[in-house]
């Protein structure tokens, strides 16, 4: 396991490491160019939960997936995985439409060395069985449940399956099984950073020569009753009832709270070696990846950002990029970065506060947008879905707009790119993006894509 | 040629005992730990005794400013928080955390990392149970209409504590010892099942390699002793049914065919590990050298209950391609790993699974090196399984011993130095790795 030449890539002494494939399910759809497109056009993805009755919540709305079917992306052989659970179903699909972009069913990788690293999260609970155990296990008169009663109705309702798949390492077994992988194969749940971490960690790996190729993202669903009771309680989600479709709003003057969603966002991250050897075609350059903790509190965010600041500055300095620089027209090296924005007065505050502290007098020069407007926040999945925006930006030269933004909070108060996408082709197109995650209880990854040069 | 981590600092929480003491003391002598479990009453569940962690009190672990924080502690992210200060004060540390000493190393918040392996964390029946039996309809089922918060009259939901959804999240392990001690480096929560430590200590060391930390909390923990956490895991087909008075050492034997399967058990497993030299320059004691680290997947593991996948491979492959990679960073061939230390669950199947890859790793010896498991005497403590073993291996390779007593199989003749040693794990979803530990005598 040596390291290999450096080719070139800056302040790194390891492999160089591309993206050549990717694959999402969004609740805006699961086709790229399709979906991208509607982010452009700020549609909303935003509704009443269909998935159970939320009527009677003070937020009775999320951004489902609607209309997935695994068998249009792998065919009969999803019925090997018809008991998985539906987020490792997301990550499947996403899987295979990364796995074909990177044309790896003609010119396959070593599965030795291709690996897995996901930030996958765990399944849903089985409902009926559980609420069944413990209303009969409840003692009315106690207080309290009585456990063999509990016990018994448990043993009898739930099902082993739906049990083990809710084991969050096991949609990276899935995709193994699937698709024959061998190299390392990690999990993490870092919360809303997981899969930003997942891709980050990735590219470490091939960087360091662990492996060649690696798949990379996260898949999660927590619109289920206890998912979004257990952020009703923190009273983090909007509650805007009577308008669901601009209730996620971030950076705005009267935004509430996040909007939940779901989904999977998987990438082909390899080395550039390896790109080469098979002739993928190569969407962009990972080319630096900060992670840092706040060390704050479990329930706020530090106030002046430090945690997100620290894994920003981090990621710039291993690509090598000074924030305070310019080109030669006075353009920031930074050309968009993808915010972890989601809508909760505290996140985008502090967010916005640690884009100033890492880009100065430039940060209201670097657009600084969230798509977690259109299409809500995929928790684990969020950060693997929005780097693949950044790779779009870097494709096309537009950047997508921070939809439902009319008024800007002055405690933002940078260039969030409101309601209209923005084309920056004029000027050269996009080069550099940022893409940054936040955890709850101080976990924030930033990662650096670069537009690959050779 | 890569720069190697030394284990420094070692913090073992199991029913063996808390902290190195009780923990070397226990590999002497043999001692199993496994009796019928008191934190919840398990009538009426097939597995009736466990290897439980007892008379420990979080708010002593805690600083007072602290203790108000336990409260949205689950038992995972106690006895993560209790082995990261345990292995903390074995490493010499002074961190925001220690307020009763003033000596010590103090740490550069911003150099030091956090890697944790945790499990799911399964809701407490009690809390959630209380909250939904207001929230029935005329049938007595969960009603959803009931449990809103718009919902007239009462609403069950609110019944919930507001900071709930924060105990069950796996990354307050990490995120409370994380602002305990006060690490702001590299952090990250890494779920593996059994290879959940073993993984997080390697990235660790991964992390300090690449320059990101000096220094790293490392590990792992995890309890499912508690309803749901129990059942699920019976699910999975890795545990004997056991009644109270059944004795464990009849029911659970490692790489033995006549075994019934596995134990339950729980545990924190945290390492303090750092750079060669960064040790070097404080004067710390360093119990052992990591100098290889491999990482696969068994593409088809066994998953007894599940439907889900349905065929799986002979032997865990992930595991001997992790112990190949390990032993080839280090530079070392087969006949020179000293001892193993290993899984061992007790289910016939994913024993065999697991000698076998470890046989195929050493290039199928006619003896195998002596190999080390706990599982049958703590019980299975997955998350926190590897950094109780990379503990052990460290502890054997300072004190140049390896205890008869917890040998269950392969060749028992102590070897005289003990130089080498691999620590590894398979796991319920495939996942595995090795490390190779070095003497640093």
């Amino acid at each position: 396991m040596q390291n290999g030449p450096t080719n070139g890539a800056q302040s790194s002494n390891g492999h160089r490491v591309v993206i050549t494939g990717m694959g999402w399910v969004t609740p805006l759809g699961t086709q790229i160019d399709q979906t991208w497109d509607r982010l452009l056009n700020a549609d909303s993805a935003i509704g009443q939960v269909s998935r159970f009755d939320a009527d009677t919540c003070s937020t009775n709305f999320a951004a489902e997936v609607k209309g997935f079917d695994l068998k249009n992306h792998i065919g009969d052989r999803a019925d090997a995985h018809a008991d998985a659970g539906i987020s490792t179903q997301f990550a499947l699909a996403a899987t295979q439409d990364a796995w074909t972009m990177a044309g790896m069913d003609q010119t396959p990788p070593d599965l030795m060395r291709t690996g897995i690293y996901l930030g996958a999260g765990e399944g849903v609970l089985d409902y009926d069985p559980f609420m069944a155990a413990n209303i009969a296990g409840y003692n009315a008169e106690s207080r309290s449940l009585d456990n063999e009663t509990w016990a018994r109705v448990a043993y009898d309702g739930l099902s082993p399956t739906m049990e083990v798949e809710q084991e969050p390492q096991l949609t990276s077994t899935h995709i193994a099984y699937e698709f024959g992988t061998m190299g390392p194969t990690l999990n993490c749940m870092t919360a809303c950073a997981a899969s930003t971490q997942a891709i980050g960690e990735a590219f470490e790996i091939i960087r360091r020569g662990d492996a060649d190729a690696m798949i990379a993202g996260g898949c999660h669903s927590m619109i289920h009753p206890l998912g979004m009771t257990g952020f009703m309680r923190l009273t983090a989600m909007s509650t805007r009832r009577d308008d669901p479709s601009h209730a996620s709003r971030p950076f705005d003057k009267t935004r509430d709270g996040f909007v939940m969603g779901e989904g999977a966002g998987i990438l082909i991250l390899e080395s550039l070696e390896s790109a080469k050897r098979r002739g993928a075609n190569i969407l962009c350059e990972v080319v630096g990846f900060g992670s840092t903790a706040d060390a704050y509190r479990i329930t706020d965010i530090h106030p002046d950002g430090k945690g997100g600041a620290g894994a920003m500055a981090a990621a710039l300095e291993q690509a090598g990029i000074d924030p305070h620089a310019t080109d030669e027209n006075g353009r920031p090296l930074v050309h968009y970065i993808s915010a972890h924005g989601t809508g909760t007065q505290e996140n985008d505050k502090t967010e916005s506060a640690g884009v100033r502290s890492v880009f100065g007098d430039l940060a209201t020069e670097v657009p600084f947008s969230s798509i977690k407007s259109m299409m809500g926040h995929l928790i684990q999945a969020a950060g693997a879905v929005e780097l693949m925006t950044c790779i779009q930006a870097v494709r096309t030269g537009i950047i997508p707009p921070t939809g439902n933004l009319n008024e800007v909070d002055p405690v933002c108060g940078l260039d969030h790119v409101p309601l209209e996408p923005r084309d920056e082709n004029h000027r050269g197109g996009v080069d550099v993006c940022l893409s940054n995650s936040f955890g709850f209880g101080g976990q924030n990854d930033t990662i650096c894509v670069r537009r690959f040069r050779d | 040629m890569r720069s190697h981590s030394v284990i420094t600092g070692i913090g073992p929480i199991s029913s063996l005992g808390v902290g190195p003491d009780a923990f070397w003391e226990s590999l002497q002598s043999g001692s199993h730990a496994i009796s019928p479990i008191e934190s919840f009453d398990a009538r009426g569940f097939r597995v009736r005794a466990a290897g439980e962690v007892r008379d420990i009190k979080i708010r002593d672990f805690v600083p007072k400013s602290y203790r108000k924080a336990t409260k949205v502690m689950a038992r995972d992210t106690e006895l993560a928080v209790i082995a990261a200060k345990a292995a903390a004060d074995d490493a010499g540390l002074k961190t925001r955390g220690s307020e009763d000493s003033d000596e010590g190393f103090e740490i550069q918040p911003a150099r030091v990392g956090c890697q944790i392996g945790a499990g799911l964390i399964a809701a407490e029946t009690e809390e959630l149970a209380r909250a939904v039996v207001t929230s029935q309809d005329d049938d007595g089922r969960f009603s959803m209409r009931k449990w809103g918060t718009e919902n007239e009259g009462e609403s069950g939901m609110n019944n919930l504590p507001p900071l709930w959804l924060l105990k069950y999240l796996p990354n307050m392990l990490a995120c409370h010892v994380t602002i305990i001690h006060g690490l702001e480096g590299p952090s990250n929560t890494i779920m593996g099942a059994e290879a959940s430590a073993l993984l997080s200590i390697g990235e660790s060391a991964r992390v300090i390699e690449r320059g990101s930390a000096d220094m790293c909390f490392t590990g792992g923990a995890e309890s499912r002793i508690n309803p749901l956490g129990l059942i699920r895991w019976d699910y999975a087909g890795r545990l004997a049914p056991i009644d109270i008075d059944d004795n464990p050492a009849d029911i659970c034997k490692p790489y033995d065919s006549g075994s019934k399967g596995g134990l339950l058990g729980e545990a924190g497993g945290m390492l303090v590990i750092e750079s060669e030299s960064h040790a070097k320059n404080r004067g710390a004691r360093a119990y052992a050298r990591i100098t290889g680290f491999g990482a696969a997947q068994t593409p088809r593991p066994y998953i007894p209950g599940s439907s889900a996948l349905r065929t799986h491979d002979d032997i865990e492959r992930g595991l001997s391609a992790s112990m190949t990679l390990a032993m080839r960073e280090a530079n070392k061939r087969p006949e020179e790993i000293d001892a193993i230390f290993a899984l061992g669950l007790g289910q016939p199947v994913l024993d065999g699974m697991e000698l076998g890859a470890i046989r195929e790793a050493l290039g199928n010896p006619a003896t195998i090196p002596p190999i080390v498991s706990l599982a049958h005497r703590t019980g299975n403590t997955m998350a926190a399984h590897a950094g109780l073993m990379t503990a052990a291996g460290a502890l054997c390779l300072k004190n140049q011993s390896l205890p008869a007593s917890s040998v269950v199989y392969g060749d028992p003749t102590p070897r005289n130095p003990l130089r080498t040693v691999m620590i590894c794990s398979p796991s319920l979803g495939g996942q595995s790795g090795a490390l190779v530990l070095e003497s640093c005598n």
